[in-house]
């Protein structure tokens, strides 16, 4: 359990002396923005924070920070991560890591980081691209993207990183568009009192080589009519003239139009991110449209670290080692005189 | 009726070996084990190493499926397995077929006859049955009726299935074998009484085959005598017998509680490496993480996170697990952690052979990273000392800020020995480079003046947060930088780092001579194997051979050099391609280093080294 700073922070006692590389108008720093603000509200101690980042653009993000941090390799992030909150689960460790670090590269410890429950945060920038390496198509590139290593057009078909996320037994899933820092913070601050490990997709512009991949949900113009913001115990409801809904049509989502049909409020599913069957959840992450953004999964469940306390105490508990003597000197041994 | 013989005074050895062979169901691990711990009790010195197939559950009787244990016990020190057999125990024929070229001519071989069946024989690819056909006439030969004899013995007794009945005949050759040998069947009795507690029929059963066995060697006519080997001299104290993997995990579990850090283990299972986790996992009480991870890249990605947060860490695998974690280890260098990398090396290449040893990995250990990545190499030579090196390991970790490969090999991983214990109190203190205290104009690639060891700021302490990367770094302020000067100058410093690790290591030392005609060098595993090589040619007489054996391999110890040049030929002998000899080879220049070169899976033989050695010698 991470213990409470007493100290008020603000955004700046974050920020680093180094000066921030992205390229301009990347949203990697609305994401850098919006963690340094979330960071004083969490109420975590600025010494007890820890970034660990892969390799990739967002990578770069603990230099940038003024807390511990870790830029370490290509997709091995999470065993570095999940090492030091094992080793001190009194502290708030975060890990950065792109659409290629996470499901290429680092697809493995990716899925059983998720399938073990440690309580760590994983911010996921999703940006459809390699960028650091200049534009090759990654695992989240859509069937016919023209990259430079697809110039004829990406014949794989992607990851959906919630659909993975969830079915890797993710307990925790939110997803966020990078021109939307406000909610991103507060998703952030959530994020990090959710006691497991926590997966943030952001839904990040590269404005070299992918430009625009997700202005046609995360424009200001089209955001309301395109994405769902959803909420806990919310009514799934969007659209500028928060007329449209979400309902079940046997196996399948639906969108309706309460007013018409004799659709009412009433009618319109309720958001239940508590819930711990995976079904609707992943019926959410899948959703084009509208897109589904917010916390879609947020189920508590018992951390790898509790378990591993609690093992360790019983073990202790019924044992009458204290020191290593009282193991060398036990069992079998015998005496030479 | 048989009649008891009367008891002879037993004829005194000076030491035996003896080989215990079976199916993998037999239990001859089990009857190895007991027989040496016996006698380590009763005082000999002994070495055992146990081989059994890489097959989990092999069909029953097949040549690969043979499982052995081989015990060398002595009045004397004694420092390997043994090569040749005094005594072959063979349970059935495929063991037989596997292993009678290893015994001594005229020396004794026992069978169960009752497992010579037709069945049986066709199995281990005997056309004509080895009892009747004269091929063993130039052995002794034991024939025993064992599965029957067991059944006998067992006639009455309640509760016992037919099976259990048969498996208990691994006892009934443990008997004979204590009767043989003069040994007191008491320890065993006690292991029965505690290991099946709540079973007491089969402790019941269990003790009256020994009995039969014991009481049937004695009253056998074919077995005229009975030997014993007096008690050797070792030095007093209290001793148990250990695995050389199970050392090498004690020696971290003393080295975490003499430096005040928690031990994490971040591993994924291997042959022959997997023991050290196993051992470890069961030791939360001691506060030791052990953390089994989804491959070998998390094993030890977790364990360079725990040591940033503060662990003492470690990664335990084997050679194709060193080649997936070399770009972790080249990141825990660059940024300079403590952390310890255990390779009980296997026989390679790719998959190789699994259960074999081999040296073959030194290369890979000192080399194995993208760009210029030193780290620190030593080498555990012998069971018992895994305990040693695996301790040193991690001072040396902790106090120079670097990783430290520690290389142990399959063969002595599996064998074990007598080990003198260690009390924590009497090893030697670790120092650590954690840093507390905020000072003004800090940096975390501050260094040790004599060392080079940066300091160690852990997360949660205060004001000294920083961030780490495999990115270059400025050597002042530790921030990433690109200048061409600043990379040369990191280089060398993290190269200098390793090779002033020189000024706290011992130097080299030659065993039997000082100086000489010859000089034998080894590293790590072969150490008993060369060590009996020389010392029995020095027995002989030669007295103009010295044996020089290394366990600290990067850096070298700094009198290396003044060491070669005081004999006039070098013979440096390898269970591989000749890794060493090329490092000597690189380091120094004007010796003519002759490779010894053995690249089978097995270990070096008294009689092969002792001919390549009298080339060089009168």
């Amino acid at each position: 359990m991470e213990t409470t700073a007493e100290k008020k922070y603000t955004f700046k006692d974050f920020s680093s002396d180094q000066e921030v590389r992205w390229c301009p108008g990347c949203d990697d720093y609305v994401v850098l923005r919006s963690m340094q603000k979330a960071l004083p509200e969490m109420g975590v101690k600025k010494e007890d924070v820890v970034f660990i980042s892969g390799i990739g653009c967002s990578s770069r993000f603990p230099y940038y920070m003024n807390t511990y941090g870790m830029h370490s390799i290509h997709g091995r992030a999470p065993g570095i991560a999940s090492g030091v909150k094992l080793a001190n689960p009194d502290l708030s460790v975060w890990i950065i890591t792109g659409d290629g670090d996470a499901m290429a590269i680092g697809g493995n410890h990716f899925i059983h980081v998720l399938r073990r429950n440690i309580d760590l945060n994983i911010i996921l920038f999703n940006n459809e691209i390699y960028g650091l390496t200049k534009g090759q198509f990654s695992p989240t590139s859509l069937v016919g993207q023209k990259t430079k290593s697809s110039p004829y057009g990406n014949i794989q078909q992607p990851f959906q990183p919630g659909e993975l996320a969830i079915g890797a037994q993710a307990r925790y899933f939110a997803r966020i568009g990078g021109n939307n820092p406000k909610d991103m913070t507060q998703i952030f601050v959530d994020a990090e009192r959710f006691n497991g490990t926590s997966l943030v997709e952001v839904l990040q512009n590269c404005v070299i080589f992918n430009d625009g991949c997700f202005t046609h949900v995360t424009d200001k113009k089209v955001k309301a009519d395109k994405q769902i913001y959803l909420e806990h115990g919310k009514p799934m409801i969007f659209g500028s003239e928060s007329d449209k809904g979400l309902v079940l049509n046997g196996l399948k989502l639906e969108v309706v139009t309460i007013g018409e049909n004799g659709v009412t409020e009433a009618d319109i599913l309720v958001h239940n991110a508590e819930e711990k069957d995976p079904t609707l959840h992943q019926m959410l992450v899948r959703l084009e449209y509208p897109l589904a953004t917010g916390v879609i999964r947020r189920v508590e469940d018992i951390t790898l670290e509790e378990r591993m306390t609690d093992l360790a105490a019983q073990v202790k508990s019924n044992s009458n080692f204290r020191k290593t003597d009282d193991l060398f000197f036990s069992g079998e041994t015998y005496e030479v005189e | 009726m048989i009649t008891a013989k009367t008891k002879h005074q037993p004829e005194v050895l000076e030491e035996v070996v003896i080989r215990f062979v079976g199916d993998s169901g037999d239990g001859m691990q089990l009857t190895g084990t007991q027989f040496s711990d016996t006698s380590a009790m009763f005082g000999n010195d002994i070495a055992t190493f146990p081989n059994y197939p890489s097959e989990i559950r092999a069909p029953q009787g097949s040549l690969y499926g043979v499982s052995g244990f081989q015990v060398h016990i002595g009045s004397v020190s004694i420092s390997t397995p043994g090569d040749n057999l005094d005594l072959l125990v063979a349970m059935n024929p495929a063991g037989l077929k596997t292993n009678l070229h290893a015994l001594k001519p005229g020396h004794t071989v026992i069978v169960d006859t009752d497992s010579f069946t037709k069945k049986n024989l066709e199995k281990a690819q005997y056309e004509t049955n080895p009892l009747t056909d004269d091929s063993l006439e130039n052995y002794r030969v034991i024939e025993v009726s064992m599965t029957s004899l067991t059944k006998e013995s067992l006639k009455g007794t309640e509760g016992l299935d037919n099976k259990s009945i048969t498996r208990s005949k691994n006892m009934f050759a443990l008997g004979m074998v204590y009767w043989m040998y003069d040994r007191s069947k008491e320890h065993t009795i006690d292991f029965f009484n505690k290991k099946f507690k709540n079973k007491p029929h089969i402790i019941e059963a269990n003790t009256k085959v020994l009995n039969a066995g014991y009481n049937y060697a004695n009253t056998l006519e074919l077995i005229p005598n009975s030997y014993t080997i007096a008690p050797a001299k070792m030095e007093a104290g209290t001793y148990r017998i250990i695995m050389g993997n199970t050392a090498t995990a004690w020696g971290f579990l003393a080295a975490a509680e003499k430096s005040g850090l928690e031990l994490f283990l971040g591993s994924y299972p291997i042959t022959p490496a997997t023991d050290i986790l196993h051992e470890l996992v069961k030791h939360k009480h001691f506060g030791v993480k052990a953390f089994q991870a989804e491959d070998e890249i998390a094993g030890i990605a977790s364990s360079i996170g725990a040591s940033f947060a503060g662990d003492l860490a470690i990664t335990t695998t084997s050679g194709p697990g060193l080649a997936l974690k070399g770009e972790a280890l080249g990141l825990a260098m660059m940024i300079e952690l403590p952390l310890v990398v255990v390779n009980v090396q296997r026989g390679g290449p790719s998959t190789g052979l699994p259960t074999k040893t081999e040296q073959s990995d030194l290369l890979q250990a000192m080399y194995g990273r993208n760009g210029e990545s030193p780290v620190i190499v030593i080498a555990a030579s012998t069971p018992a000392n895994c305990f040693d090196f695996a301790y040193e390991a991690a001072k040396l970790t902790l106090e120079h800020m670097t990783p430290v490969i520690l290389l142990t090999d399959g063969y002595i991983a599996n064998g074990s020995a007598p080990w003198k214990v260690h009390s924590v109190d009497d090893m030697p203190e670790i120092k650590n480079n954690v840093v507390n205290e905020v000072k003004e104009n800090w940096h975390p690639y501050d260094r040790n003046e004599d060392t080079l060891a940066r300091n160690w700021a852990v997360p949660g302490t205060p004001g000294l947060e920083h961030r780490v990367g495999g990115l270059e770094k400025d050597s002042a302020t530790g921030n990433v930088s690109y200048v061409p000067d600043n990379h040369e100058n990191m280089t060398k410093i993290r190269a200098e780092k390793v090779k002033r690790v020189q000024n706290y290591i011992p130097d080299i030392k030659s065993e039997f001579a000082e100086t000489g005609d010859l000089l034998v060098i080894g590293w790590g595993g072969t150490y008993g194997s060369l060590y009996s090589a020389v010392k029995q040619m020095n027995d002989e007489g030669y007295k103009n051979i010295g044996l020089a054996h290394f366990n600290y391999i990067n850096p070298l110890p700094k009198n290396t050099e003044e060491l070669l040049t005081k004999f006039k030929n070098i013979v440096v002998c390898e269970l591989n391609n000749g890794q060493f000899a090329s490092i000597l080879k690189m380091n120094f220049n004007g010796f003519n280093f002759v490779q010894f070169n053995k690249i089978q899976g097995l270990p070096f033989g008294n009689a092969e080294l002792i001919n390549k050695f009298k080339q060089f010698v009168k």
